[in-house]
């Protein structure tokens, strides 16, 4: 399945999506050595971001998560890219940090994630008009039935 | 694309002014685009809340700017740091200058930020005036210069507000613009009596109540009496910004965009009503509170957001009246600028053997100063006592300046009448 979107954060990407139920708060949300969800109230505590293709409604939380997303893609412990149902200018700002410091991009892509599920193979990259061009295979078991 | 840049602002993105105000004018843009907005403007001043080490980018991001070239472009007043510049040797971390603290708020020096490190620069010279366009970072400054001030900008933070100082810029969207400063949620104070008194307790607890409510939206106040003087107005603010994500507040008959109810919401109807009961209030001010009165404390903490020149005038006289003489520290934060105002009149002197310890630069509960954090830690900061818990991990009692004060004395939570 191929969705267009709109890139916030330019960027190619490949990974595997690791699907959030609500926005996560990078600051006090995401332990930074491991990458993993440690704030108490989000559904998906414990869960790993490392190395995903990172997908949620949209973002939540104080402009100190720019500092900590900044972070975790510095330190590698932070995912792949981004894919957002809306916008959210505190993520953009922490890829464009890290991007321009590092070399390290982490995409940022606005599209509908209603067509990705977790575990699903994901490839960002350029469409034809210069938006973003997301590619879905799905390996879920329902999708192989 | 929303955003349409002018000139100048091109200009400045091609490197006019150097690589690194390119760089801040590249993230400034993008920042803009994912916000909607569809134009820049002017600002005539800045405050960043960059100071605070949260990892290696913070510094690095500054320190590129530097290479770059860039310098602020308008008067830019900085918020706390991690280190208390003027007593060092209270602090339990390094101050030397290869300190990532200490190079932070250095570089934010060199950039030409006004070495002011307060959470409260409208208690300085560099306080904005009303209708006046700026980027500020801080939760609680941010809703005192828009509510209690009447000046504008939006919730800016890491990253962005210092690339807003650089620029001169900021976003023409949100509570830059005027019908997006309109109150939304109306709060009625009901069960009150007819002259209600304004205590530090009723405004921490109405801030605390309005914050959790509203979200993001802009609370309408009714019914609260005009308060004993802004110190008040910035207690309110600085509890609806920590227990919510409160930007702006109108208070009817008190803050300047907010003569009368029909201004507050600019004619329109409010999108929903509460009430706010004297039970309301009392519930709000006893969840501050992790213990009982009467258990041992081992600290008194002071001035979140930091302390004015009133309320030093205020614990002074106290600790005058009471001279605790347990040896339990009383800490207070305050913004440099006062410190020197009250040392220059000799205010301080022999305070210390009350247990007084000023604290410059910083704030108790976002760095490492407390020694002991064992036992319980009284405050007269709901925004204190908001997030003690969570960062340093202690016990926490919530009073009034007086009641702290008592209770150094006494060695335990205590209140009421000196």
């Amino acid at each position: 399945m191929i969705t267009t979107g709109r890139f916030y954060a330019e960027g190619a990407a490949n990974g595997t999506a690791v699907v959030l139920s609500e926005p996560l708060s990078f600051y006090g949300g995401v332990d930074s050595e491991t990458g993993k969800i440690i704030d108490h109230a989000h559904p998906e505590l414990g869960r790993c971001i490392t190395g995903s293709v990172l997908v949620m409604p949209g973002g939540r939380g104080s402009s100190s998560s720019s500092s900590v997303l900044a972070e975790i893609i510095r330190k590698g412990t932070g995912p792949v890219a981004i894919i957002l149902g809306t916008p959210d200018p505190i993520m953009v700002v922490a890829s464009l940090v890290a991007e321009s410091l590092y070399g390290l991009r982490c995409p940022i892509v606005v599209c509908d994630i209603a067509g990705i599920s977790d575990g699903d193979e994901v490839h960002i990259g350029r469409g034809g008009n210069g938006g973003a061009e997301v590619q879905v295979l799905s390996v879920s078991a329902s999708a192989l039935s | 694309m929303t955003l349409k840049l002018n000139a100048e602002d091109t200009a400045l993105l091609n490197g006019d002014a150097g690589e690194g105000t390119a760089l801040a004018m590249r993230i400034l843009a993008a920042y803009s685009e994912a916000i909607g907005a569809e134009a820049m403007l002017p600002i005539s001043g800045a405050h960043i809340d960059g100071c605070l080490y949260h990892g290696a980018a913070n510094v690095d991001f500054v320190e590129r700017l530097l290479d770059g070239n860039a310098r602020v472009r308008v008067p830019t007043t900085l918020n706390v740091g991690s280190l208390d510049l003027i007593h060092p040797e209270i602090m339990q971390i390094s101050t030397d200058d290869a300190s990532p603290h200490k190079r932070l708020m250095a570089a934010h020096e060199a950039l030409g930020c006004l070495p002011s490190f307060t959470c409260a620069p409208y208690q300085t010279l560099f306080r904005p005036r009303f209708g006046d366009q700026v980027a500020w970072g801080e939760s609680n400054a941010i809703v005192f210069a828009n509510s209690v001030i009447g000046a504008r900008t939006n919730r800016y933070g890491d990253f962005i507000d210092l690339c807003c100082a650089i620029t001169g810029k900021a976003p023409a969207w949100g509570l830059h613009l005027d019908q997006n400063r309109r109150g939304q949620l109306l709060y009625t104070l009901k069960g009150f009596p007819a002259s209600i008194e304004p205590t530090d307790a009723l405004f921490t607890a109405v801030g605390l109540i309005v914050g959790k409510m509203s979200g993001e939206r802009i609370p309408v106040i009714d019914g609260l009496p005009a308060p004993r003087d802004e110190d008040q107005l910035k207690a309110l603010g600085a509890a609806a910004a920590a227990s919510g994500a409160v930007g702006l507040f109108h208070i009817v008959g008190v803050t300047p965009e907010a003569p009368t109810i029909e201004a507050a919401f600019q004619g329109l109807p409010p999108e929903a009503t509460f009430e706010i009961t004297p039970a309301d209030v009392e519930t709000a001010l006893r969840q501050l509170s992790t213990v009982p009165d009467g258990a041992p404390i081992v600290a008194v903490c002071l001035g979140t957001p930091h302390f004015s020149r009133p309320e030093w005038e205020r614990l002074l006289s106290c600790l005058g009246d009471v001279r605790p003489g347990r040896g339990i520290p009383i800490y207070v934060n305050t913004g440099r600028a006062t410190l020197e105002g009250l040392e220059k009149d000799g205010l301080l002197a022999g305070t210390d053997r009350f247990g007084l310890q000023p604290v410059a630069d910083t704030c108790t509960y976002v760095t490492s100063i407390l020694q002991d954090l064992t036992g319980v830690i009284m405050t007269n900061s709901g925004k204190w006592a908001y997030y003690a818990p969570g960062n340093l991990g202690c016990e926490v009692s919530f009073g009034t300046i007086e009641d702290c004060v008592q209770s150094a004395a006494l060695g335990c939570v205590a209140r009421g009448a000196i």
